[in-house]
């Protein structure tokens, strides 16, 4: 092929890879409350401490920005500029200093989140600070009550404690109330109504007995009640907020941008957003296909794995189809939109979704599932004891009273802790292996499991690829090789680029878009890139390898060839034959062709497995292992995968894997191994087993408890002290979580 | 009886004292970085004049 094929588009105006368009990143510039312009940008690479400084200090020194502030947690950085924005000498000086950065734009639901979280926050002081107030003046209120209180000093304490706990409770209790509103307007019971009515009525007898002027009242109990509760929501929420910002980060990784062209064939670069169909896009060697659409001219492989699972570059031409999220291997296209953004492919997967989700409702939360049980059986002991009083001729006052002590009392505190704690340490324990939860049931799910069904591409195989047989080129070639690869976007060439570590550019170097790269080695010509760009189609020719993509290499007249494959997760064999071990019986389906599959499933030693499914076929098979009745963990990572891994019991995918199909995983994992999956199915057995401890324990206690509130024996001190001691053991007994086995082999998986 | 006309104000006080504290952190959003905010302090880039 010659130079002068390499840029045959557009018909309008001369486009050079040395000459990148001019971004418009207008759509990603928000304003300052001050007016100046401000902009955030996801940044790749921060591993360690000393990045923080290095990173804003660069920045700052760039003339006219006046603030830099990296994100430590959410690995983001805030620019603001005094006066014109100049988001390009960031990203440029940002490369200079070895960080990738990318524009970020928040996205509406993480703005939700982040408020949710911060009121969150907000009732949990409050409630902290009512509690706290309130127990100095109910621990002197008990001692008195058992030394020499005045009658009056009790009555000022009470009515303090009013004071506090009213409005605290009005403000703190907005979450439960809310929700608990929510589900009694569905006609349904969550745990949030007997817990909203428990606080009601105990701020209301409390009132009451202030009224009085009784030796006892609640609103200690209301508050306390309040404050754990809050505690356990915030932490869930926080983790599941955590989730969602590692993956917003993603998609800005994954640089969702197009190469517009105009009438006159300038290019700019927007966002992918901004494409409308009927636009016409550019799209070049290694980058992904922003929007669906018809070629108009030029020619090119293309990688569709993200779409179909299937491995082998195909080749398009004119008039043929693309779908958004395949990767352009060689060649550049010119593309017209069919369909952008929200309409494209992936809407018709998104559909098979939506009847797949409703395939998992026969799951219901455990906590819902309680409440349902619990929330009756406290409101007929609590009426059945206000009865029996009755009967037994107690005054109406006495008997009112006791049925709220047995509401208090069986109010569910060690109950609604039980299960929450423990999500929250097991949670945590998750993250430090490298996972990260979406669904706050999956726990429940993932310990019942005992089939685990892998898609390969991507799931069982490493995200990238990897140069094979580095060690059959020798020393010289692959640096120069790694030297090469470096100046080039080409993901083959990434591949080879990871080959050799450490490995810096040459000075003179030539990309030619659709063939390669070249430079000046020592006085003759390198290049490496396709085999008909280096003349190696002859070493090509002797190989019979199907399943590779191939590099050519060429250093004067000595060629080689780099075979580059889709390899497995580097702990893939060890992890999967610990599942087996765990007795969990494995199975591969995959979208890839079966010669691809069968070399795979025979180094992992899976005898079940199945290539060249289609979505509707990975479904089928889903459904053939439940109606054997097995309970399925689905492993996957293509928009192909995502219709399963919602229809699937309990499902999880790599963090690389596309939004759709991550947005229908339970649980998402990070890193390049696959040791968080045993780690995810190890702590979530442990969960389990945790969970039916604590409501064992709370069980135990309400059995004692119950019946010495229902007999009328129950005084404040007694019900605060078996309250709060049942909740501290159900919370230490969470904690036991932290322990669970086969999670230590997960350190380092996160990113 | 006649301490507590001092000594359930001040309690109260010290109380709501922290509570509002808390809020002002959490306005000027210093839990948006917990992990940024552990390594920082560790930094000299505070100490006025630069090393030689």
């Amino acid at each position: 092929m010659s130079m002068d094929g390499v840029l045959d588009l557009p018909a309008g105006g001369p486009i050079s890879r040395q000459a990148p368009p001019a971004p418009d990143l207008s759509l990603y510039l928000r304003e300052e409350a001050d007016g100046r312009p401000a902009m955030d940008f996801a940044v790749e690479g921060i591993d360690c401490a000393a990045c923080i400084d290095e990173i804003e200090d660069a920045v700052e020194a760039l003339p006219g920005v006046a603030a830099a502030r990296l994100n430590y947690t959410s690995h983001r950085l805030a620019v603001a500029w005094s006066k014109a924005a100049d988001p390009a000498a960031v990203f440029s000086t940002l490369a200079g200093i070895g960080y990738k950065a990318y524009p970020f734009g928040t996205d509406k639901a993480e703005e939700i989140e982040r408020n949710i979280s911060r009121h969150l926050l907000r009732c949990l002081a409050v409630a902290g600070f009512a509690a706290m107030n309130i127990m100095l003046l109910s621990v002197s209120v008990w001692s008195g009550n058992i030394a020499d209180i005045d009658p009056e000093t009790r009555d000022l304490f009470h009515w303090l404690s009013a004071l506090i706990a009213l409005p605290a409770c009005a403000y703190a209790g907005q979450p439960f109330f809310q929700s608990a509103l929510r589900a009694l307007r569905n006609r349904a019971l969550n745990m949030d109504v007997p817990i909203t009515l428990g606080v009601m009525l105990a701020l209301g007898v409390s009132v009451y007995e202030t009224l009085h002027h009784a030796e006892h009242a609640y609103f200690d109990s209301a508050v306390m009640l309040l404050f754990f509760l809050l505690t356990g929501r915030y932490l869930d929420h926080a983790m599941r907020r955590k989730t969602r910002v590692e993956a917003s980060n993603l998609a800005a990784l994954k640089a969702e941008t197009a190469n517009r062209l105009d009438e006159a064939g300038a290019v700019t670069l927007v966002p992918a957003a901004a494409v409308k169909p009927g636009d016409r896009v550019l799209v070049r060697a290694g980058e992904r296909v922003p929007v669906d659409g018809v070629v108009v001219s030029g020619r090119a492989a293309i990688d569709e794995s993200l779409v179909t699972g299937e491995t082998l570059p195909r080749d398009v031409v004119a008039g043929g189809m693309v779908h958004a999220g395949a990767l352009i291997h060689d060649g550049v296209l010119q593309l017209r939109t069919t369909a952008a953004g929200e309409d494209t492919f992936l809407v018709e997967v998104e559909r098979l979704l939506e009847r797949a989700s409703t395939a998992r409702s026969g799951y219901v939360r455990l906590a819902d599932r309680a409440a349902r049980l619990y929330a009756p059986m406290v409101h007929t002991t609590a009426a059945l004891s206000l009865v029996g009083w009755l009967i037994a001729g107690a005054s109406l006052h006495q008997a009112m009273l006791i049925a709220v002590a047995v509401l208090i009392i069986t109010c569910p505190c060690a109950l609604a802790l039980a299960v929450p704690a423990v999500q929250v340490v097991a949670s945590g324990a998750l993250m430090r292996a490298g996972v990260l939860i979406h669904a706050g049931d999956a726990f429940e799910r993932l310990a019942d499991i005992d089939t685990i069904v892998f898609d390969k591409t991507g799931t069982l195989t490493a995200p990238e690829p990897h140069l094979a047989h580095a060690g059959r080129l020798s020393p010289d070639l692959l640096a120069i090789a790694g030297r090469l690869a470096v100046g080039s976007t080409h993901p083959l060439a990434r591949a080879v680029a990871a080959a050799v570590p450490g490995a810096t550019p040459y000075p003179e170097m030539r990309e030619v878009a659709g063939c390669g790269v070249e430079a000046e080695v020592e006085g003759v010509l390198a290049r490496l890139g396709s085999p008909e760009f280096c003349g190696c189609w002859d070493l090509l020719v002797a190989t019979e390898d199907i399943d590779a993509s191939f590099v050519a290499l060429r250093v004067g007249e000595c060629k080689a060839l780099l075979t580059i494959r889709q390899t497995l997760r580097s702990d893939a064999v060890e992890v999967v034959r610990r599942l087996r071990e765990m007795g969990k019986s494995l199975v591969i389906v995959s979208g890839d062709r079966p010669v691809a599959v069968a070399p795979v499933a025979r180094a992992l030693g899976i005898d079940a497995w199945q290539g060249g499914a289609t979505p509707a076929d990975k479904m089928a098979a889903l459904q053939r292992l439940a109606a054997e009745g097995r309970r399925v963990l689905m492993v996957g990572d293509g928009i192909n995968d995502a219709p399963s891994l919602a229809a699937a019991p309990v499902s999880m995918s790599p963090i690389a894997a596309a939004d759709v199909t991550r947005a229908q995983a339970d649980l998402v994992f990070l890193g390049e191994r696959l040791v968080p999956v045993a780690a995810a199915i190890a702590v979530a057995t442990k969960a389990r087993q945790l969970m039916r401890e604590n409501l064992i324990i709370a069980v135990i206690y309400n059995l004692f408890a119950v019946p010495l509130a229902i007999a009328g024996f129950v005084t404040p001190l007694v019900a605060a002290a078996a309250m709060s001691g049942s909740s501290v053991i159900v919370t230490l007994n969470a904690l036991r979580a932290r322990g669970a086995p086969g999670i230590g082999a997960g350190e380092g998986a996160g990113s | 009886m006649n301490v507590l006309v001092y000594l359930l104000p001040m309690a109260l006080g010290l109380g709501l004292t922290g509570l509002a504290a808390f809020m002002w952190t959490l306005r000027s959003g210093q839990y948006d970085d917990l992990d940024g905010a552990a390594v920082r302090v560790l930094g000299d880039d505070d100490l006025g004049s630069p090393a030689p």
